[in-house]
């Protein structure tokens, strides 16, 4: 009896901690995501400058931030069936501005070329790098994970990193390794209609026109189709999958195939949005679009389109009130919190790996 | 032979090894020209021994993939940038602040502390930020790990760069940034001669083989304690280790940690030896070579780290660059040492995947690579 009455104290004193600890990972996350441009918000009605100017980053936000979603969905199929933290796919984005810079020279696009022409070329550009990162992505499984597939979870990792390198010095081979210019195709800073004061400009259309489709038809293509069917299952237990007659190997493929065509479109976006290259830019957007993932919830689609989109925001308030030198260190502290508050993410369930 | 008698013959014949192995490089230097490249590589591989067994108690005893390996680097570095060299002039109203100095230093203004004493700061600090890097991923594994120290590493990067724009009060910044915190003070120690960057070399090489003996001692006697077996049995299985009573919370801090002091003592030794404390030096790249150091010698492995580090220190400094007529003959026109990191990516890969245990492999890391290869369970296996 008294053994019982001894054991059954402490219990009452753990939940109300308990309770506490459900809070912060309920809310945690969401008071520090909301804190940056609420302050902001304040400091700007302090000073009378009213909501606009908050407003035409949040607008600038949303559209960077549809091209960190596309980069996050690769992560994210990519985790969801093997469990593997993709490193590489930042660096095989870069790869994709490449070849879309590229594709502007071979296909003769310039500031001069008119409407018609240019719709046409960068349709080709998009779809050619979107091959182009989607083959690279399913050579990298086939050389440096597949054969890992049985090794211990460390191991297709460092050879993702190692991969990252390769990628970088590809690039660095490919066009030099300091930053360049690409012709500004679409006029990105032209402001192509003002909503109650609020600036949209060429590029945050393009940005959203290009990524709403995308994602859309991706949405379709894992829930309607037999090889999304199959990615599903996969995922969920590949064994299983085996034995019902799934070929494993080809569906891991696929998804690798799937996130590359993403990154590909990302990076035509990326080109004609920053019009500003280097071989580096693929690392910084790859750890961005990865802590957009891992926001979302990593593993879930809904998840990394959403992450990228609050990464977004929050980094073009970084940008313009912190001093963008300070960015990566802001968006690396948001990756922090998250892995603190709720390794699960806003959206996503609790994995094996971030329990 | 009984296997206790067996164990203590296999450390008697590590302590042999490194005995001869040490005495040996130690009287290298006299055969060379003291201020010669090749000493200055040599200095620089025996740091980077240093760092590689540092890193190879977090990532190769714990099993913790520590991608942020450059924070202690940088640390180090500033350690000795804070406390020896003239950067907080101010200090003490410009009379500067001297501790068991002597020479040239003690006449300067701002921070001089004896090079000891600044190891032990080093060592105590890369500590304490090791343990505060290690606290976010405790509930984490894996991969979630190597992103989170990744981005630690990032974070200090970026702080360590813009530093100059961080002012405590006009005088007293927090780095330098790219201008570089230049000149710090050559070490002085009594029974070592003069260290003098420009004209010899030899007492840095010295003092890098007696920090290699210390860190490998230390190495070592962990590895075989109470602590070093309860790291390999969370490398194995940490649901396991946890259930078997092993705190996983103390025993993952304390590799954090321990990584971190050693990594901070090199970090404060190659400060030293560059003279000056450059952000630049404070790369995501610098994780990645020391990590490539342990992977090419087997994840784990005392003596692989060591010919790791040394192996890829030396392909660095002179294999990368002699292989730059290989392109002219080719009639291509690019320079190989630009594509250093390229090298070691494709050198990463190809371990990893040809000989993942590495070049001299530690023998219970091997079983661990070999269990359960080949089974039909090997998939789900890997991902529970």
């Amino acid at each position: 009896m008294e053994a019982a009455s001894v054991a059954a104290a402490p219990p009452v004193a753990r939940r109300r901690g308990d309770t506490l600890r459900r809070l912060i990972s309920t809310y945690g996350l969401i008071i520090a995501l909301v804190a940056l441009p609420v302050l902001y918000t304040i400091i700007d009605l302090v000073h009378g400058r009213g909501l606009v100017p908050i407003a035409d980053l949040l607008v600038q936000g949303i559209s960077n931030g549809a091209i960190w979603a596309l980069i996050a969905l690769g992560y994210t199929l990519v985790y969801g069936i093997i469990e593997l933290i993709n490193f590489a796919h930042g660096d095989n984005f870069m790869i994709g501005t490449f070849v879309a810079f590229t594709l502007y020279g071979t296909l003769g696009l310039t500031l001069a070329t008119g409407p018609l022409g240019l719709i046409g070329g960068l349709l080709v550009c998009l779809i050619v790098s979107m091959i182009a990162c989607g083959a690279t992505n399913v050579m990298i499984e086939r050389v440096a994970y597949r054969p890992l597939r049985n090794a211990p979870k460390l191991a297709p990792l460092i050879t993702a990193v190692g991969f990252s390198f390769i990628l970088q010095n590809v690039g660095i081979l490919w066009f030099g390794s300091s930053q360049f210019s690409v012709p500004d195709l679409i006029h990105s800073q032209h402001v192509l209609f003002t909503v109650a004061g609020v600036r949209v400009h060429n590029s945050d259309v393009l940005a959203v026109a290009v990524t709403i489709p995308l994602v859309f038809l991706l949405t379709l293509f894992i829930t309607r189709t037999r090889i999304g069917k199959a990615m599903r299952a996969t995922a969920q237990d590949p064994e299983a999958a085996r034995l019902m007659g799934i070929n494993v190997d080809t569906t891991i493929s696929f998804t690798f195939l799937m996130g590359g065509l993403m990154a590909g479109a990302a990076s035509l976006v990326y080109a004609l949005y920053q019009t500003t290259l280097w071989y580096f830019s693929g690392f910084q957007a790859g750890l961005i679009a990865f802590t957009a993932a891992v926001m979302g919830g990593i593993g879930n689609l809904k998840g990394a389109v959403l992450g990228g989109l609050i990464i977004g925001c929050l980094q073009q308030i970084s940008d313009n009130r912190i001093g963008a030198q300070w960015t990566p260190a802001v968006v690396f502290a948001y990756l922090v919190l998250i892995m603190v508050f709720r390794p699960q993410g806003l959206v996503g369930e609790e994995t094996r790996e971030a329990g | 032979m009984s296997r206790l008698a067996r164990l203590r013959d296999l450390r008697r014949g590590n302590l042999v090894v490194a005995v001869v192995a040490l005495g040996l490089t130690a009287l290298l230097p006299f055969g060379l020209d003291p201020t010669g490249n090749f000493m200055n590589n040599a200095v620089l591989a025996l740091a980077y021994v240093v760092m590689a067994l540092g890193l190879n108690i977090v990532v190769g005893f714990a099993g913790l993939l520590d991608l942020g390996y450059v924070a202690f680097y940088a640390f180090g570095s500033y350690a000795v940038g804070w406390l020896a060299s003239d950067f907080y002039a101010r200090v003490n109203g410009g009379k500067g602040f001297h501790l068991l100095v002597n020479g040239f230093p003690a006449t300067l203004a701002g921070i001089h502390l004896n090079f000891l004493l600044i190891i032990v700061v080093a060592v105590v600090l890369c500590a304490v930020v090791g343990t505060l890097i290690g606290l976010p991923t405790l509930r984490l594994r894996g991969d979630y790990i190597a992103i989170v120290t990744l981005a630690f590493g990032e974070i200090i990067r970026v702080f360590a760069f813009f530093g100059d724009d961080i002012k405590f009060s006009n005088d007293y910044l927090l780095t330098n940034g790219r201008q570089a915190i230049s000149p710090v003070d050559d070490i002085t120690l009594g029974f070592l001669p003069q260290f003098d960057s420009a004209t010899n070399l030899r007492p840095y090489f010295w003092f890098g083989v007696v920090m290699v003996a210390f860190v490998l001692f230390v190495n070592f006697r962990l590895r075989d304690s109470r602590l070093g077996r309860a790291w390999i049995a969370i490398r194995e299985d940490e649901v396991a280790a946890s259930s078997m009573g092993v705190p996983l919370v103390k025993t993952k801090l304390l590799a954090y940690a321990t990584g971190g002091a050693l990594g901070g003592m090199s970090g404060a030794f190659i400060g030293s030896y560059y003279t000056s404390i450059n952000a630049n030096n404070f790369q995501f790249g610098f994780s990645i070579f020391i990590l490539a150091m342990i992977i090419l010698g087997g994840l784990g492995s005392i003596w692989g780290c060591v010919v790791g580090a040394v192996a890829l220190s030396f392909i660095n400094t002179y294999l990368i660059p002699a292989l730059n007529d290989i392109p002219d003959k080719l009639g291509l026109n690019f320079d190989f040492t630009t594509l250093s990191f390229g090298i070691f990516g494709f050198l990463i890969v190809l371990m990893m995947v040809l000989r993942p245990e590495g070049l001299m492999p530690e023998r219970r890391r091997r079983l661990e690579l070999t269990e359960g290869v080949g089974s039909d369970e090997a998939l789900v296996e890997a991902r529970a």
